[in-house]
Parts: C-alpha cells; sequence; structure tokens
C-alpha cells in the first residue's frame, strides 16, 4: 500500500503543481487566445490532480480528500518532479517546460490505461486524451518560437539550457518506481525513455534549438527529499485561502 | 513626405485575423461563432479549439483569414436586398415541414 500511495502522490502533485504553475499565467499571457488556452491546461492538469489525489487519499485509508492532501500539507511532504515547480519564466520557457512534460506524460499515461489497477488505468484513459492535446499545442509552440526570430531562438535556447538539467529526474527509478513496475501498476521508467528521447530531440531540432550536452539531473522532488525553494512560495500562494478560511466553501 | 513604396505590405505587428466557423454536430452546417488572432493556421485552429469549444460545442472546425472574405457593402442594402421583399411567392412558407425532415 504505501508504495502504491506514494506513487498516486507522485502523479497527483505533478499535475497539481504543473496546473497551479500554469494558472499563474490567467490574465496575464501574451495574447488573449494564449490566456485563454493556458487556463484550459491548468484546469485540465487540476482535474486531473483530483482523480489522482482522490484515489491516493482511499488508498491511504486515514479519510484525507484530495482538497486534503493539496491543501494541508507541507514543502516536504509534495513528490512533484523538481521541473515542474520552478518558476514559469517567460512565455516561451513555460511552454518549452510543458512541452518537455507532455512528451512524458503522454507514453507514461499511454502504457498506464495497461495498469493491472483498474482505477489507474480508468485515470490514466481519461487524462491521455487531454495530455494528447496539451502536447500538440505545446509542440507548435516549441517550434513556432524556436524557429521564429533571431531574439525568440535566443530566449528558447536559454530556457532549454535551464530546464535540461531537470528533465532526468523524471526517468530516475527509486524503490517506488521499482514496486509498481512489479505490480504490473506502472511501467518501467526506462521503457519510455526511448519515446521521449526521440520525440523531443526530434521536435527541438525542428525548433532549431540544440540540446545540451552532460546528463547531470538535478533531483529530489518526487522523493520529497530536496525541494527547491520555489515550491514554498508557490504553496503560501496556493494554499493561503483554505488555510485561512478552513470553511471556505466553492 | 512618405516616399516608401505603397505597393510593400506593411510591417505586421500583429497576429492576423482569423473568422472561426465551427460545426455543431454530423449533419449540419458549419456557422460562424467569432474571430481571434493567431500566427498561422495550425494554430488558428487550436486557438478556436480554446476559445470556442470549451463547452463542448464543436465536432469541427473551419478558420480562415479573415482578409480572404469577400463581402458585400452594406451601402447596397437598398439595391440589393430591397427587391426581394416584395416577392413573397418566393418564400417557401406556404408549406408545411414534416417534423421528420429535420434540420433544414
Amino acid at each position: 500500500m504505501g508504495a502504491l500511495f506514494e506513487f498516486l502522490l507522485r502523479q497527483g502533485d505533478n499535475t497539481l503543481v504543473l496546473g497551479h504553475r500554469v494558472s499563474e499565467w490567467c490574465g496575464t499571457a501574451p495574447a488573449l487566445e494564449e490566456d485563454i488556452a493556458l487556463a484550459n491546461t491548468a484546469l485540465d492538469l487540476i482535474g486531473q490532480t483530483k482523480m489522482w489525489l482522490g484515489l491516493a487519499g482511499e488508498i491511504e485509508g486515514k479519510g484525507r480528500s484530495a482538497d486534503d492532501l493539496a491543501y494541508h500539507r507541507d514543502v516536504w511532504d509534495f513528490r512533484n518532479l523538481l521541473l515542474l515547480e520552478r518558476p514559469n519564466g517567460d512565455f516561451g520557457h513555460t511552454l518549452l517546460r510543458q512541452f518537455l512534460f507532455d512528451a512524458f506524460q503522454v507514453p507514461s499515461l499511454r502504457a498506464l490505461q495497461a495498469s493491472s489497477h483498474p482505477r489507474v488505468a480508468e485515470i490514466a484513459a481519461k487524462a491521455l486524451k487531454e495530455a494528447l492535446y496539451h502536447l500538440e499545442r505545446s509542440r507548435e509552440t516549441v517550434v513556432a518560437l524556436g524557429d521564429g526570430t533571431a531574439q525568440s531562438n535566443q530566449i528558447m535556447q536559454r530556457a532549454l539550457a535551464a530546464l535540461w538539467p531537470y528533465t532526468g529526474e523524471m526517468f530516475i527509478a527509486d524503490a517506488v518506481d521499482d514496486a509498481m513496475e512489479a505490480e504490473g501498476i506502472a511501467p518501467a521508467l526506462s521503457a519510455l525513455r526511448p519515446e521521449w528521447e526521440a520525440l523531443v530531440r526530434t521536435v527541438l531540432a525542428e525548433a532549431m534549438l540544440t540540446v545540451p550536452e552532460g546528463d547531470f539531473a538535478h533531483q529530489g522532488g518526487k522523493s520529497g527529499k530536496q525541494h527547491t525553494e520555489h515550491l514554498g512560495h508557490m504553496l503560501a500562494a496556493m494554499q493561503f485561502l483554505p488555510r485561512a478560511y478552513p470553511d471556505a466553501r466553492w | 513626405m512618405s516616399s516608401e513604396n505603397t505597393a510593400s505590405p506593411p510591417a505586421r505587428h500583429e497576429w492576423p485575423l482569423w473568422e472561426v466557423f465551427i460545426r455543431g454536430q454530423h449533419g449540419m452546417s458549419h456557422r460562424h461563432v467569432g474571430s481571434l488572432h493567431a500566427a498561422d493556421e495550425q494554430s488558428a485552429i487550436l486557438n478556436a479549439r480554446d476559445v470556442y469549444t470549451r463547452r463542448n460545442e464543436g465536432v469541427s472546425i473551419w478558420v480562415v483569414e479573415a482578409r480572404h472574405i469577400a463581402a458585400s457593402s452594406p451601402s447596397d442594402k437598398g439595391p440589393f436586398y430591397e427587391p426581394s421583399n416584395s416577392k413573397i411567392y418566393r418564400h417557401p412558407t406556404f408549406f408545411d415541414i414534416p417534423d421528420d425532415v429535420g434540420a433544414m
């Protein structure tokens, strides 16, 4: 049970943290159309969070709801990838992070549809349709900006240099991942990497961006051992309302 | 004052405007739902999906750049449309359309 709970927290915290980050664009995106699209993406991710964390709470069996898990845990209890808690940066930076994650999430959810755990398979099937659209959109934008003007290319190249060392964490398996694989609940992370590499390298080449060398990977997010200093600030904003007004209903 | 070559297209600082048409269900026609800005046709379709089909409105999207639409002039209103006003025999209002026919 422990490993499954951890696994579900990782799924739900990934979508929660990224969903909140993306929602920070609401009202400030460079164009109205992009603003609406980003808000849609954020809502999709938060919807997925409700399913993942809702199931996590059930599996844990201590009566915690998805809201309890989202709003009443502190930094060290979060299990999201470091990549997703980083500040948004500029619009291109945000969409490049989105693309690097979408390219991971699509093969991951596709494999999870065949999970030995029927509820996990169900959530994955529903989330996959949304992830496929997110990927189409983030991919288009990355290519448009990378292969845009000299200035936009430079901005995207800078974003790639900043984000790249945070991509490795997606594929570093630990005891939780091994247990999920052994039980047939989730695929081996190493099995997802070739598809991610192939897609990411194809799209980045199309976007005229050079993939940084070296395979150094920041880690500590999905294990909860060491989050960046940014997560606490994000949670302060995200959790303020339900903590200050515990009886609030919406 | 201006020595610019007026034949060259103006520099574009804004995305072009696109008109969006959505088909609500199979068998119906595409209907104009509004317009939006986008850099190219593919992103216009993605934007249309996000702006106009959030509540499950569509099964098919068309976009066309607004400058490609030729439109009648509002000042032609009289000669264009009024002559048909007095020709009520052209209106098929004298027939009962069976319900089974569905959308026409």
